[in-house]
């Protein structure tokens, strides 16, 4: 047997005092990493395999189980650290690019728990949400220029194809293949109750799920998987994915086993075969052809439709949502390096791409100065964790969120960020059988509700304590933020003041 | 009266409802307590073959074979819930033999038992349906 160079991450600590042996943990994980011995008449646990999902410690009865990081550790140095290491041993016997999923763990700076939020007091009153009205509904699309008025001098409603929200959240793209269909329909249903959006993804929708259209937003992405008229048009708006956060400048990769009868069938492709979406579309290599590819999905949908631009948050952002602005899209949807994926290089995710905080305040401040700000709106993403991320993404000049990561933990997802591996325990990042109808969609969507509910209810509370009574008042309102223990470089990109000033 | 549903479609095979309903009915506050190194005698078991699996306890038939068979008149319907009277049980295994669904055991008291929707424990309520993982198991 060939050395064993990367030793398990993670170890099943087993309070054998109160194991019952009731063998739910076995039946529950898709590792293989519990097993129940007839030598030892106990449990035991074979920990190579363990991914920390927390789905046995979730469901054992007796809270027997705990996981921890395994503490066998390579001796102490700060440059080769044990993830370095290992990293080189896994591809040292692989010979593989290495893979890895959801948002970047590594510990760059999180902007957003370095701006804080204004509240009134003595001179301007803050508001009761309770006791007083809070309009938190939004309008995503194109703004009129002027208001026009009819001969009677009333005013003549000019705005077209707009996305209502009741809330200035969606969820954002996750296709049909990289989660199961139950997420999906969870998602689906929540979005419906809430009176927001959720995003196909790129994956075509599935037939079940054209009944919450008025809620969807389909995706059309570089490989262009389930795209024809019935779907362009079962949406209520179309988007146009350039790139993803998690992985600026390159294309997607779902692995053949996740693509089964129905995955196929939404895809419109091959059972089994490999999906690839290309690096980039290959009608798109400027502006103008992005326009092209606008206006024919406009045609597609009768405009009917508004179309949202996706792009990567990366280092000429402003001036790409700039030209972006002027391609005729109505919304811009930006992802930060922080979002989370299915499955993308490691290197990649881990090191391409800049925090949505920056990206979003410098794309907001160009399009002002460009005077084309009303002409587009702007929705965030790439971990928004909490309302009071929400609350500043609005006041650095956000019209709406992307959420994912935050929902799929709401679903049950416990970060363990082996997506890639397919065989989530949570029945979410899986399409097997067994593991998918671990996710029941009623538990689901009622999650989903409850987190967005509450959530409004803190952004209702924030907005009322800084005296701003709807969502509208509070967008581009930096002056509501200040920064703390950023440089000044920092805090101009921002467009804030220091705590203090 | 609200009865046990089991759907199909959400049982994941875990039997947890098997441990819960054993520990429910234990009469021990500590689950650790009440089930560790015990065989367990639960009122619900979950039946699976290949990828089909659904949990099993007492349906309350509306014309139950149960009470209409005992020979002791200690199985009655109280306020809808078939009840065993353990005082009256002669062990006789009549019931278990006229059950269709086999959700009736012998208990190791030497009585019959069953699912009684834990009216009579402490739980109150049915235990297995507040902790089934998946709502696999309902009361509606």
């Amino acid at each position: 047997m060939p050395i064993n160079y990367d030793d398990n991450t993670y170890e099943v600590i087993r309070n054998q005092d109160r194991c019952i042996n009731c063998r739910v943990c076995e039946r529950q994980c898709a590792n293989l990493v519990h097993k129940y011995s007839e030598y030892y008449g106990r449990m035991t646990s074979d920990c190579i395999s363990c991914v920390d999902c927390q789905r046995c410690v979730s469901l054992c009865p007796t809270k027997a189980l705990k996981i921890i990081k395994n503490p066998n550790s390579y001796r102490d140095n700060a440059n080769w650290n044990e993830a370095a290491i290992k990293s080189v041993y896994k591809q040292a016997g692989s010979g593989g690019v290495l893979l890895s999923s959801m948002g970047t763990p590594e510990a760059y700076p999180v902007y957003w728990d370095k701006i804080l939020i204004n509240a009134s007091q003595v001179t301007n009153p803050s508001i009761d949400p309770l006791r007083e009205p809070m309009e938190t509904r939004i309008a995503l699309g194109k703004r009129p220029q002027n208001i026009v008025r009819d001969g009677n001098g009333n005013i003549v409603n000019t705005v077209k194809n707009s996305l209502f929200l009741n809330v200035p959240i969606m969820f954002s793209a996750m296709s049909y293949g990289s989660i199961s269909y139950n997420a999906h329909k969870s998602l689906a249903i929540a979005a419906e109750k809430l009176g927001i959006f959720y995003n196909t993804g790129e994956g075509g929708l599935h037939r079940d799920f054209y009944k919450y259209g008025k809620n969807t937003i389909v995706q059309v992405a570089s490989g262009r998987f389930g795209v024809f008229k019935d779907f362009l048009n079962a949406g209520a708006a179309v988007e146009i994915k350039m790139g993803q956060g998690a992985k600026p400048g390159i294309g997607g990769h779902l692995p053949g086993e996740k693509i089964g009868e129905d995955v196929s069938r939404t895809r419109m492709i091959p059972q089994g075969v490999d999906a690839i979406s290309p690096a980039p579309h290959h009608d798109i290599y400027s502006i103008e052809d992005l326009r092209q590819l606008v206006y024919s999905l406009k045609e597609a949908t009768n405009y009917k439709k508004p179309v949202i631009v996706k792009i990567a948050a990366v280092h000429n952002v402003a001036a790409i949502a700039s030209g972006v602005a002027r391609s005729g899209a109505d919304i811009i949807a930006i992802d930060g390096f922080r979002g989370g994926t299915g499955a993308a290089p490691t290197r990649i995710r881990d090191n391409v791409g800049i925090p949505i905080e920056l990206a979003l305040a410098s794309v907001d401040q160009r399009l002002r100065e460009e005077g084309i700000r009303n002409e587009i709106s702007l929705v965030a993403g790439g971990s928004i964790r909490n309302s009071a991320d929400i609350v500043k993404a609005i006041a650095l000049g956000a019209d709406a969120v992307y959420i994912a990561t935050g929902a799929l933990l709401a679903l049950g997802c416990h970060l363990c960020r082996s997506c890639h591996l397919g065989k989530c325990n949570w029945g979410i990042a899986t399409q097997n059988p067994d593991l998918v109808k671990r996710l029941n969609p009623e538990t689901g969507s009622e999650r989903l509700v409850n987190l967005i509910t509450a959530w409004t209810h803190e952004i209702e509370e924030m907005m009322g304590g800084m005296g701003i009574n709807s969502i509208e008042a509070l967008k581009g309102n930096r002056l509501m933020l200040r920064g703390v223990g950023m440089t000044q470089k920092e805090l101009d990109i921002l467009g804030i003041f220091h705590a203090g000033e | 009266m609200k009865k046990i549903y089991v759907r199909e479609e959400w049982c994941l095979k875990c039997r947890l409802c098997e441990y819960i309903c054993a520990f429910a009915n234990s009469g021990c506050g500590d689950i650790v307590a009440a089930l560790k190194d015990k065989p367990i005698m639960p009122r619900i078991t979950v039946e699976e073959e290949g990828k089909i699996s659904y949990a099993v306890s007492c349906r309350h038939c509306d014309d139950a074979l149960c009470v209409k068979g005992c020979i002791s008149g200690a199985i009655s319907r109280v306020d809808g819930v078939v009840t065993i009277d353990k005082n009256k049980c002669v062990g006789c295994c009549t019931c278990i033999l006229s059950c269709p669904y086999g959700a009736i055991a012998y208990g190791a008291d030497g009585t019959a038992t069953k699912c009684e929707l834990c009216v009579q424990n402490a739980g109150g309520s049915p235990m297995c349906v507040k902790y089934c993982p998946n709502r696999a198991i309902v009361l509606e």
